[in-house]
């Protein structure tokens, strides 16, 4: 495989503690995640890599440890701060704008982008037209490149399930992130949808230079496509290598296949 | 075939509807001009409903929270802009109460709001409870409780039209008329907005889905506070349009008590249903009291007045019975 150069730290988290009431969700957890490089966090269900995945996107804020991005300690934050610091997300049930177009869906990934003021917009002078145009020909280029063009006016609730996952892409694409974090992209897919949306994972990746943090817990289509693999246990993590590494594992396979007592 | 098995409370709920729109007509209980007259009074006082009951729509929408300060605000709003009036022409105090109202929209979602995202709808709902009172006392510290005039300068005579047609013509208020193309100028100028601006998207996003809304970057305080401003920009529209008919005074703030069968009719997340919802209320219990009520009196011997109190709640409550979404409404199907 041919691909771009994995560089250094960009995102380390360090000994993250989470927990909910009674329930520990995460137990003092560390790993990085390396500049372009395409991450996993696997582990069966209920293993914390929702919970880890909110901890980084800013949803949830944990009671110790810290996360560390570009050199930085990130102090605790909304989504919406994480989303204007360069980090995307698709979500595992989706979570689409239902009722707007495909078309109206991606848009809205670029409105971090835009500049012009409230009234300019409302009165749509010069500006705010030629910056919407110039919106636009980006989202195209994403809707060529997810090959969803034939549904770009459709109410996204119409759409299969496969392709409304590639539009819950395609609008975290729009936002350029630096970080993109899938949740389960893959849930609920058949196989031919995973292996085009596996295919689209590489193409970002290779064509963007976007570090991907991805979530499964499916352990197949996964190790075909990441760099580097973090696996969850029960909120700890027992494993952490490149696919061959974790396969080998005796902790990773007992997690997933369970061991005889 | 199926939606027709499937529907016909509500069917046959549309069908009585139509049948007692028809029926002063058909059976020659009013003369033409007469009806015609009647029919525009319901929707003149229908648009107000819908006024107020848009404000509460997009509030209901962007936030989930059910607003029952809008006829507060309506008040506070009409108020304003008839003190301010007094001292200034009445665009400036137009467009300076714009302003109060966005500064009351950030207020409370600094004070208010911010504080109780993520609780029960209940919480909230006591929340605009107390935010409703308030303004009405705070209103009247403010602007003095008397009843004040907002003067549009239009012309309080009535037009004489249509004499051609109907016998004795048909008596028109140039203010009703005015009215009701601010009004529809208003939704169209909101609709525009809310499909073709990038802001207008970012409020759908929200109202879609608050946490795909928020990881995309769109800060939802800051959406809140456009969502209360134009929704205190409909309550001022629509507290200028009553004041000016007639005064503004207290018994505005109760106006929005009429909103709530109107958003119940059509559905508590639809624009379209909170206007449709309001017209169908306003011309309703207009012909309930002019046509119902003469009819009650000889048949039953009954007093047969104040049904235009009443008209709207016994239609909502049976809304709620046949169709809980409304007409326009989002069907909930909850797992269970």
């Amino acid at each position: 495989m041919t691909r771009r150069e994995v560089g250094g730290v960009l995102l380390s988290v360090e000994d993250v503690w989470l927990s909910f009431g009674g329930v520990k969700a995460i137990q003092g957890v560390n790993f990085d995640v390396r500049e372009h490089e395409i991450r996993a966090i696997i582990g069966p269900n209920g293993a914390g890599k929702s919970s880890m995945l909110n901890v980084i996107n800013g949803v949830y804020h944990p009671q110790q440890g810290r996360i560390t991005y570009r050199g930085k300690v990130r102090s605790a934050m909304d989504p919406h701060h994480a989303a204007a610091q360069g980090f995307g997300r698709t979500f595992q049930s989706l979570a689409l704008f239902k009722g707007m177009s495909v078309l109206d869906n991606i848009m809205t990934g670029r409105g971090l982008r835009m500049r012009t003021g409230l009234l300019a917009q409302a009165i749509n002078i010069g500006p705010a037209r030629r910056e919407e145009l110039r919106h636009r020909e980006f989202v195209e280029n994403i809707i060529d490149f997810l090959e969803i063009q034939p549904y770009r006016k459709t109410p996204v609730g119409r759409l299969p399930y496969g392709l409304q996952k590639r539009v819950d892409l395609a609008r975290a694409l729009a936002m350029e992130p630096s970080i993109l974090l899938l949740d389960e992209p893959m849930a609920g897919m058949n196989l031919e949808e995973k292996q085009d949306m596996s295919r689209f994972v590489l193409d970002v990746n290779d064509e963007f230079g976007t570090t991907i943090v991805l979530i499964e817990h499916d352990m197949g289509v996964v190790m075909d496509i990441s760099d580097r693999v973090v696996v969850l246990d029960y909120g700890r993590k027992i494993g952490d290598g490149t696919p061959d590494e974790v396969r080998g594992n005796e902790q990773v396979i007992a997690a997933y296949l369970g061991v005889a007592h | 075939m199926q939606t027709l098995t499937r529907n016909w409370p509500v069917f046959v709920l549309a069908l009585l509807l139509a049948a007692g729109l028809i029926a002063p007509l058909a059976s020659g209980a009013a003369a033409p001009g007469f009806y015609v007259e009647v029919l525009l009074g319901g929707l003149m006082s229908g648009v107000m409903y819908s006024l107020v009951a848009l404000g509460l729509v997009l509030i209901f929408k962007a936030s989930g929270v059910f607003n029952f300060a809008q006829g507060a605000m309506v008040l506070f709003a009409a108020l304003s802009v008839a003190r301010i009036g007094e001292v200034m022409p009445l665009p400036v105090a137009f467009v300076l109460t714009v302003g109060i109202m966005a500064l009351l929209a950030w207020l409370i979602e600094r004070l208010v709001l911010r504080h109780l995202v993520n609780q029960d709808a209940v919480v909230l709902l006591m929340a605009t409870l107390g935010v409703s009172y308030f303004l009405d006392g705070f209103g009247q510290t403010i602007w003095g409780s008397d009843i004040y005039r907002i003067d549009t300068g239009l012309p309080k005579t009535p037009l004489l039209v249509a004499e051609k047609i109907f016998e004795g013509g048909i008596l028109i208020n140039t203010e009703d008329l005015v009215a009701a193309a601010i009004a529809a100028l208003l939704v169209l100028a909101l609709a525009l907005f809310f499909q073709k601006t990038p802001t207008g998207r970012a409020l759908r996003a929200v109202a879609d889905d608050h946490q795909a809304a928020q990881s995309i970057g769109i800060p939802l305080s800051r959406i809140w506070v456009i969502v209360w401003t134009v929704a205190g920009v409909v309550a001022l529209v629509a507290g200028m349009i009553w004041g000016s008919k007639l005064g503004v005074q207290f018994s505005l703030a109760l106006i929005a008590l009429k909103a709530l069968p109107v958003v119940i009719l059509g559905g508590f997340t639809s624009v379209p249903g909170a206007i449709l919802g309001g017209l169908i209320i306003g011309v309703g219990e207009k012909f309930a009291e002019v046509f119902l009520g003469p009819v009650l009196v000889k048949q039953f011997d009954l007093a047969g007045g104040g049904i235009e109190n009443w008209f709207a709640y016994v239609l909502a409550l049976l809304f709620l019975l046949v169709r809980p979404e409304g007409l326009f409404g989002e069907k909930h199907i909850d797992r269970v």
